[in-house]
């Protein structure tokens, strides 16, 4: 029964969906302001019915009802509470239908948190945002209904990819798609201005905040899927340049293009074009990374089933909503107004720049995905585009791109004194070369470029506390000022400042690990001791143990430095019970300066067992600098500024507005 | 819409079968595989993390486990034990397979705008940046502000300030 | 005017891509997962290959592809590979003839396995080279077995098919390619 109340959820939320899709945009056309208002209550309505369709699949991976084909074909009556629920989207029509409710939800947030939104620009928004519904909605319910039930419904099912039953990629995908789904916001507000033909400085605030959720999510997700990557593949790599990390990180460096350019738009009036078209094109990278990675388009290590049906049907409504919103832009773009005029080396200039940058470091990856295809569609050959590719074109753009963020945030806006500007970052300047000749003393030399590269993060760094100092005035005023100016910087200033200094924490974490890697594959018998770079791993035998859904073989390691005893590393080696499928969970002691890392491998037949060692060097602070860039998004979602087109709320208004002195 | 599993349950089994093979047999660099130079097995390594496995999705031969990338990994070593440059070793194996097995593709007439996409996207953006602050500079007079927007800001302001007031 | 046709820009650039998405998708037989060979038209590799103990027919060597004028079909095969049984029948086919050479390359298998096999289910090759560590199979370009090559009398690979042979590509492909090498000789 809860299967067909899902079915009908679906079809409810296709019908709201399709009246949130068309009578608000009558409605603002005729400015009727009851069609209007109809666009706020469906989407209300379309994210109930969303839900209870979601809630309705979940509560049958929940009781294994396996008289449904999707739950068959992905979960097994063994597995653990956790995986079943997390794998009601490990599979394509579940996740899709995570992507249609998350759809809903921000369509729903839209209606309900833009109560002072101008009334037409509301209406049109949810009309657009409906669209997209009634396109997914219809994809789900034709092509990959999750509650087909089965005529032979099995015993048991044939349980979830081992590799997905992991804490770290059960909640990656909700997180990415939360990232991937909620530029649709920015996308149907791009699309409204064109209607409306105006885009001004309150455009760009409605717009920001909801860029920055998706953003920040977004960073959230690709982070928590490359430290999947990291620990559970056990080869010790964190990003491989697949064509599906790809289509994730696309969407990401438009996101953040866009999350720059807006700020122009809001403080300045200029760039509105631009913005907008940036706006479009992140949602589409986000949509075309949810098509590739459905329709068997490119091979990768984790797509989805192959289906041409689906590929060529989520193909169609991808030429709908991009061409269709392209050619709405080459009709509507040229008529939006230029607005204000600064100089190339002011901060609107440096954003310029960054933006610049960043859009040809996506349009790098951009290539590297799908040049193969091209060059296979012109009879050219097959290629392969891995990691030597990127390194040689991606990392040269972005180093210009990390050079120059210190420098623009000290930029002021309109016009600015260059050389003023590097005056004041000398002090950084000056720590950031003792910061490079102290990494080259501690890495003994080492490859050049590492320590440049390491420069390159401490600069970053270092220019990014100036910054910050500068603002609050430290040690050039009492400190009481500074604290007290500290306190009242808005949270958008502080998220600046905790991203840009992530992002620093970050690119040194991932230059250490790819240049100081260190790796030792050996057979040991238990009772030897392996010494990787001054750091004894003693074997000491393995053991069999019982998991809830699988056997595996445990292997331990005592881990010491000169005799001192460090950690215990208990790596395994499973094998999942229904699919018969082994996976390697890596055993990690992360401290501050490196991981180390152990993989327990295959017998030898004569006692001994093949064993890898990886030293990982400032692994950490990649998920630490990328942890700190999320926070920073919330610190900066937190700003009330960005709610000054949200609801009233009493409280916020009554609270000090200085602070809105210090920001810019 | 109505499916039965025995198709896909056999294919899936199919499918098993076939991984067990491919995983029971191998898995990434076995120490049997080893150098005993160390150098050598350090450009053994460095070139097997640039050959892509035929057989797998998207791996390099020095992290898979398929009994081919194992192969291919010992013909590596062996050639490279023979003498052979890093671009020879390279260019034996695309001989066989293709620039399929390349992660770095080669420069060549099909891959030209490959390798100098980026550059040019970066030059044409530049470009129309540049054209972006040419036109901006001819335009230097701002527009004034319509009455009603002049009206419309000093309510704002006026909005704005009441609000501080009650702060 | 200028300015406007710059404003039509990402959307041909869109309609472009689109245009090679809608090919990949819709191009019949398009496989990703499938490796064109690039020994196509190139001479065969060099190999000399022992045979398997126990059999009446011998070992398999680079000059047997060009020894007697016939047209050869090698045909990559192990004990172990499921799919390989399933194309036997067709390989019983082509080893009736005796208007060409029907060779096999024993891939990555054990002697006393591939016995078994060949006895159990019939031995329908003219040679059968042993290749127990895939050096001849890397030579080949071989990545999957089974594989099947067509190889022309003056020893250049006219034709790979990857993947078990069915009727249709029996019918359709191997042998007009078999007659189309023997009418121009």
């Amino acid at each position: 029964m809860i299967a067909e109340l899902g079915q009908f959820a679906i079809i409810m939320a296709l019908l709201a969906a399709v009246v949130q899709a068309t009578l608000p945009l009558i409605g603002a056309e005729r400015l009727d302001s009851r069609l209007m208002n109809f666009g706020g209550q469906a989407a209300l309505i379309q994210m109930f019915f969303a839900t209870l369709a979601f809630g309705c699949l979940t509560q049958a991976y929940i009781v294994s009802d396996f008289t449904l084909l999707n739950v068959a074909e992905n979960s097994h009556s063994s597995k653990p509470m956790l995986y079943k629920i997390t794998g009601v989207w490990g599979n394509h029509e579940g996740s899709m239908l995570l992507w249609v409710l998350i759809l809903a939800v921000f369509g729903a947030a839209v209606a309900a948190f833009g109560r002072n939104l101008p009334a037409t620009l509301k209406a049109r928004v949810l009309a657009i945002q409906a669209m997209i519904g009634v396109g997914f909605l219809t994809f789900l319910i034709f092509t990959s209904n999750p509650f087909t039930r089965l005529v032979t419904p099995p015993l048991n099912g044939n349980d979830l990819n081992p590799l997905l039953q992991d804490p770290g990629l059960a909640f990656h995908p909700p997180m990415l798609y939360i990232g991937y789904v909620g530029f649709s916001v920015a996308f149907s507000f791009a699309i409204a201005a064109l209607i409306e033909g105006k885009v001004d400085a309150a455009w760009a605030r409605w717009v920001r905040p909801w860029t920055l959720t998706a953003w920040t999510f977004l960073t959230g997700g690709i982070v928590l899927g490359s430290w999947w990557a990291y620990y559970e593949l056990g080869w010790g790599g964190w990003w491989f340049w697949d064509p599906v990390e790809n289509v994730s990180f696309m969407p990401w460096l438009m996101g953040t293009a866009l999350l720059h350019s807006a700020i122009v738009v809001e403080k300045r009036n200029s760039l509105k074009v631009w913005t907008i078209l940036l706006a479009i094109l992140t949602f589409s990278l986000s949509l075309i990374g949810t098509f590739i990675v459905r329709s068997g388009l490119l091979t990768s290590v984790h797509a989805f089933a192959v289906n041409p049906e689906r590929g060529i049907f989520i193909l169609f409504l991808l030429a709908i909503a991009i061409g269709g919103s392209l050619t709405l832009f080459a009709l509507r773009a040229p008529a939006l107004k230029a607005g204000g005029i600064f100089s190339p080396i002011s901060r609107e200039g440096g954003l310029l720049l960054n933006n610049l940058l960043l859009s040809t470091a996506c349009a790098t990856v951009f290539l590297g995905t799908l040049y193969p295809l091209f060059l296979e569609a012109i009879g050219g050959g097959r290629v392969s585009i891995g990691p030597p590719f990127y390194n040689n074109t991606f990392v040269p753009v972005m180093i210009p791109l990390l050079l120059l963020v210190c420098v623009g945030a000290h930029l002021p806006w309109k016009r600015a004194d260059l050389l003023g500007v590097l005056g004041r970052l000398k002090f950084a300047g000056l720590a950031t070369i003792i910061a490079a000749l102290v990494a080259w003393y501690i890495a003994d030399g080492g490859p050049l470029l590492a320590i440049l590269g390491l420069g390159m993060a401490s600069w970053l760094l270092l220019g990014t506390i100036s910054e910050w100092m500068d603002r609050i005035k430290l040690f050039r005023a009492p400190l009481s000022t500074s604290w007290q100016r500290a306190i009242n910087l808005p949270g958008s200033v502080w998220g600046m400042t905790l991203a840009h200094g992530g992002l620093a924490i970050a690119v040194a974490g991932m230059i250490a690990t790819t240049a100081w890697k260190v790796e030792e594959v050996a057979i040991l018998k238990p009772g030897e001791t392996l010494s990787v770079f001054g750091t004894d791993y003693r074997f000491e035998g393995v053991r069999e143990i019982t998991g809830p859904n699988y056997g595996a073989i445990e292997g331990t390691f005592v881990v010491s430095q000169n005799g001192e005893y460090m950690a215990t590393l208990k790596p395994e080696k499973r094998l999942y019970n229904v699919q018969k499928m082994p996976t390697t969970e890596a055993a990690i002691h992360s401290t501050f300066v490196g991981d180390y890392y152990a993989v327990i491998g295959d017998p030898d037949g004569t006692g001994g067992w093949t064993v890898r060692i990886y030293r990982e060097p400032l692994v950490t602070w990649i998920w630490f600098g990328c942890g700190l860039m999320v926070f920073a998004g919330l610190v900066s979602l937190a700003d009330r500024r960005l709610r000054v087109g949200a609801p009233a709320d009493k409280k916020q208004a009554r609270l000090p507005r200085k602070a809105a002195e210090a920001s810019s | 819409m109505r499916a039965t599993i025995n198709a896909t349950g056999l294919g899936l089994l199919f499918f098993t079968l076939m991984l067990l093979m491919a995983i029971n047999l191998a898995h990434a660099v076995e120490p049997d595989e080893i150098l005993d130079d160390p150098v050598l097995e350090a450009r053994a390594r460095e070139i097997s993390q640039e050959v892509r496995c035929p057989v797998c999705q998207n791996e390099p031969i020095d992290s898979s486990n398929a009994e081919l990338a194992r192969e291919l990994r010992l013909v590596v070593r062996e050639r490279l034990v023979a003498g052979d440059s890093d671009e020879q070793v390279k260019n034996y194996l695309a001989d066989r397979y293709g620039d399929f097995v390349l992660f770095r593709p080669p420069v060549k007439t099909t891959t030209y705008l490959l390798w100098a996409g980026p550059g040019l996207f970066f030059l044409l953006g530049g470009v129309g940046v540049f054209f972006f602050y040419r036109g901006s500079r001819r335009q230097k007079v701002p527009t004034p502000l319509s009455p009603e927007e002049q009206s419309k800001l000093d309510q704002l302001l006026a909005d704005k300030s009441g609000k501080e007031d009650s702060a | 005017m200028n300015r406007k046709v710059l404003f039509l820009l990402p959307l041909l650039v869109t309609i472009t891509i689109f245009g090679y998405f809608f090919w990949a998708l819709t191009s019949p037989g398009r496989d990703p997962k499938k490796l064109p060979s690039v020994l196509i038209d190139k001479p065969a590799p060099m190999f000399d290959l022992v045979g398997l103990e126990g059999l009446d027919v011998p070992g398999f060597a680079r000059q047997d592809l060009t020894d007697n004028g016939k047209i050869s079909v090698v045909n990559i095969f192990a004990s172990w590979c499921i799919p390989c049984l399933a194309e036997h029948p067709y390989m019983l086919k082509l080893g009736a003839r005796d208007d060409i050479n029907l060779f096999a390359i024993n891939y990555r298998d054990k002697p006393e396995d591939a016995l078994k096999w060949l006895k159990k289910h019939g031995n329908p090759y003219h040679r059968i080279g042993r290749d127990p560590n895939s050096r001849a199979g890397i030579d080949w370009g071989v990545y999957g077995v089974p594989e099947t090559f067509i190889v022309d009398s003056g020893g250049t690979i006219r034709y790979k098919h990857v993947g078990p042979l069915n009727t249709g590509d029996l019918e359709n492909i191997i042998l007009p390619i078999i007659e189309n090498l023997q009418a121009q000789q």
